[in-house]
């Protein structure tokens, strides 16, 4: 039984990891932070989870890959691993008795030792400790002797504890906007996490519904539909979402109105710059030109102060501000059109950091501004109705958004669609099957620029103000991730992308300081686990995942090297 | 009458000249063949013809139009259409889209009717599909229009790129190598095939070939290349009887003893 052995050396070797994580995480300060952050108040902290998920995982893991389904031998796989992860919390607190680490690993403080001791006198919290780290080390792993059903429901109903608990301060915010309806919900709530009542019912009824769900079996495929039925499923689901789309700021409120907003402004410029890269594989690094372009000729037009041009409306400024980047992206286009990957990369990047300089000199100041901006820019109004606020302005983010979005899915499936594809895989050839290259990158570049500029004009209005400082270079690598997360070239992956990266961070301001450091590891986590982007475009799929076949290859023939002939090669 | 006609033709690279004035005609309906030993300059006599190199001396007509120094968009729109010596395909395209793209110089449609997909810009991309996967059926790969060029095998790779290549339906087709690296069997079948090309669809073919039985068996008119220079023109026979080319190919001891040699055709 030597693989079995082993295994035991793997269990202990996955519970120091746990622990080692578990560690790590106490030490970067994260868990003390959050020791206040109830998930349940009173009882269980977001803290807490950060020590113990490690410790879990690593136990659920070590049971799991086990070789032996023996019960009790999983059960003792995971007390072991669980006990590890304890040992190393242990030998944590125990060092810093005897040495002072606390002059190097500042976050080392009495307040952590008492939390992960659970507040009882040294020796016994240590004690405590351990048996804690056992106790979850085998219930994660009798976790996996469970049924499924009853598995998927208990996982997801912990998990929807965890989540509404941390995020109960934005959901509470959500909520209070709901008029009476809020009564239903708010005594879920303590003040901070979930209360005890809340934890039981949400236990209750998530658990519940999925174990309902897994319970539900498969049902059989209905063979023939109707033309109607097969548009309803075709379209139900856009009109929900249309529908959910249009409701959203009234349901969320005006905070996150404004995320909202934001998000919308970046999937807008997502679109714009997924026809440029995504589509014809042009690496743009100063895309956040076209936005400053749009966004500074929309304010030059229409502010009331002094520096402003002609003082137009909103409607009026916006096709100047439109065309204005998009000839901005054909003059970029012009010079760069023979330029390929990291060459193009770098001259758009300066491109981006001339627009950027421009705006801020000297030179231009009488017009621009220079770094103090352009204030008083007008807001959109339709009769009386004006655009003043988030929730309003959010309508007119989202009508540019679906302009942008059925622009790119039309251009995506014709002729030009396909061009700028040939362009990306090769150009030479692509020049040689009769595509004319100035002209169709050209209009990647065009529709780039139309898209972004448009929502600079929108951020603008939005602001009510301009700075330089708006437009710095993060914001074209952000888009440009945003298009890398939601799957390069895919229409709907810029949606999920740009809900990812501009809508997480924003959501977790929960985590302050340990807000990038999260954001980071999520990032590299998954180009990791899904290289091709969440949403990735059905090809990117087959390019990514598709077993590649070998072509056979065979050796040239050999007819000609009977002697007489004339041999080539 | 000459449907391609190169007057002293010259492409230099550095001091190197790749090609060195190289007068060549090639008749409708003909199959042509351009030989000579690796470097002699004929697939740099390619892309002079088809626009991606712009000769520094001489001109290229096309049915008696110049069309030396044309982009190769536009020498694309006039006719003629390539395969390349390694395969081009676009690779991460399906085998119905890379023909697709080869349709480009018929496809009138623009951007606003892309956007607004209005009847005409429906149609036309109707029967371009259509017209597409008749092609793939032309060329034996019905049923394979979805899969990705890459995972094509070699063999259906290679009659892709040519399908690729006649989609634009041009008057001239240039085919570089086209049966390197396939055995006796696949080579037979692209020699019929290319036949079939001029027999049934009437276009001129100006062929690359390093393999003799297949240049000799298929070819009307060969010219062959030997450091950018033209060393000889004329039917199979008249080649084979060359002194001047078995020396290039095979050295000037093998010239004498092996020009009397009749070579089989």
């Amino acid at each position: 039984m030597k693989s079995e052995t082993s295994y035991w050396v793997k269990t202990v070797q996955n519970g120091l990891i746990g622990g080692a994580i578990a560690m790590l995480l106490s030490l970067i300060g994260i868990v003390l932070a959050f020791g206040k952050t109830y998930i349940i108040i009173g009882l269980f902290s977001m803290g807490q989870v950060f020590v113990f998920t490690p410790i879990i995982l690593e136990s659920f893991v070590s049971a799991r890959k086990a070789p032996s389904k023996n019960a009790l031998t999983l059960l003792l796989l995971g007390g072991l691993s669980g006990l590890m992860g304890g040992v190393v919390l242990v030998v944590m607190i125990a060092l810093q008795q005897v040495i002072n680490l606390r002059s190097v690993l500042i976050n080392l403080s009495p307040d952590l030792i008492a939390l992960l001791t659970f507040k009882l006198p040294l020796a016994l919290g240590l004690f405590v400790l351990i048996i804690a780290a056992v106790v979850i080390g085998v219930i994660s792993a009798a976790f996996l002797l469970l049924p499924a059903r009853i598995r998927g429901a208990l996982s997801q109903a912990i998990l929807t504890i965890v989540i509404l608990g941390l995020f109960r301060d934005l959901i509470v915010t959500v909520i209070t906007h709901w008029g009476f309806v809020r009564y239903a919900f708010l005594w879920l709530f303590a003040l901070s996490g979930l209360s005890i009542p809340g934890v039981i019912v949400v236990f209750v009824v998530v658990g519940g519904l999925f174990y309902w769900r897994l319970g539900r079996k498969p049902k059989p495929v209905v063979k023939a539909r109707t033309i109607q039925q097969q548009r309803l499923i075709r379209w139900g689901p856009m009109a929900v979402l249309g529908i959910i789309g249009l409701l959203l700021p009234v349901i969320l409120g005006s905070y996150f109105s404004e995320i909202l907003d934001n998000v919308g402004i970046y999937i807008l410029m997502g679109l714009g710059l997924n026809i440029v890269v995504g589509f014809a594989g042009l690496l743009d690094l100063g895309y956040v030109a076209f936005y400053a372009i749009g966004a500074y000729t929309l304010g030059v037009f229409t502010t009331s102060e002094a520096v402003g041009i002609w003082h137009l409306n909103f409607w009026a400024a916006t096709p100047i501000a439109l065309i204005v980047a998009v000839f901005a992206g054909v003059i970029l286009g012009l010079p760069v059109l023979r330029m390929r990957g990291d060459y193009l990369a770098i001259v758009t990047l300066g491109f981006g950091e001339i627009i950027r300089i421009l705006v801020l000199s000297d030179w231009l100041k009488p017009l621009l501004g220079g770094s103090e901006g352009i204030q008083r820019i007008a807001q959109p109004s339709i009769g009386s109705f004006i655009f003043g606020n988030q929730q309003r302005l959010y309508y007119l983010i989202l009508i540019g958004i679906i302009l942008a979005g059925f622009i790119s899915v039309r251009l995506k499936d014709s002729h030009l669609g396909r061009s700028w594809m040939a362009l990306r895989e090769d150009e030479d050839v692509a020049q040689a099957m009769g595509i004319n290259k100035v002209a169709t990158k050209l209009l990647a570049f065009a529709m780039g620029a139309l898209f972004s500029g448009l929502g600079g004009a929108l951020f603008a209005t939005k602001i009510g103000s301009v700075y330089p400082q708006s437009f710095s270079f993060i914001v074209s690598i952000n888009i440009l991730s945003l298009i890398i997360i939601g799957g390069m070239g895919s229409i709907p992956g810029v949606f999920i992308g740009g809900l990812a990266l501009v809508g997480l961070p924003l959501l977790l301001s929960q985590f302050a300081d340990f807000r990038y450091l999260i954001y980071g590891a999520a990032l590299v986590a998954m180009m990791l686990v899904k290289p091709e982007g969440l949403s990735p475009e059905a090809r990117r799929r087959l390019e990514l995942h598709e077993e590649i076949k070998e072509v056979p290859y065979e050796e040239p023939a050999s007819v000609l090297k009977t002697p007489g002939e004339l041999g080539g090669r | 009458m000459a449907i391609l006609v190169s007057k002293k033709v010259t492409k230099r690279f550095g001091g190197l000249e790749a090609v060195s004035k190289v007068d060549l005609e090639v008749k409708e309906h003909a199959i042509y063949s351009i030989i000579g030993p690796n470097g002699a300059g004929k697939t740099t006599f390619f892309n002079c013809v088809t626009g991606f190199y712009t000769p520094e001396e001489g001109e290229i007509l096309l049915n008696d139009r110049n069309i030396t120094g044309l982009s190769p968009d536009r020498v694309a729109h006039l006719g003629i259409s390539r395969t390349y010596q390694n395969i081009r395909l676009f690779k991460n395209m399906t085998a119905v889209e890379n023909i697709l793209v080869g349709m480009q110089p018929h496809l009138k449609s623009g951007v606003i009717g892309a956007i607004l997909r209005d009847p005409r810009t429906i149609r036309e991309e109707k029967e371009a599909v259509e017209e597409a996967n008749r092609l793939l059926g032309y060329i034996n790969l019905k049923g394979m229009g979805d899969l990705l060029a890459k995972n094509l095998p070699y063999g259906q790779q290679r009659r892709l790129e040519i399908g690729r290549a006649l989609a634009s339906k041009p008057k001239l087709l240039l085919l570089d190598e086209p049966t390197a690296g396939m055995n006796p069997r696949e080579t037979q079948d692209m020699v019929n095939f290319i036949r079939r090309l001029r027999d049934e669809l009437g276009i001129t073919i100006l062929l690359i070939e390093h393999q003799m039985r297949v240049v000799m068996s298929i070819s009307e008119q060969i010219t062959v290349l030997d450091f950018g220079v033209k060393i000889a023109e004329g039917t199979p026979s008249e080649i084979q009887k060359n002194p001047q080319v078995v020396e290039a190919y095979l050295g000037r001891g093998a010239a004498s003893g092996l020009s009397q040699t009749p070579v089989e055709g």
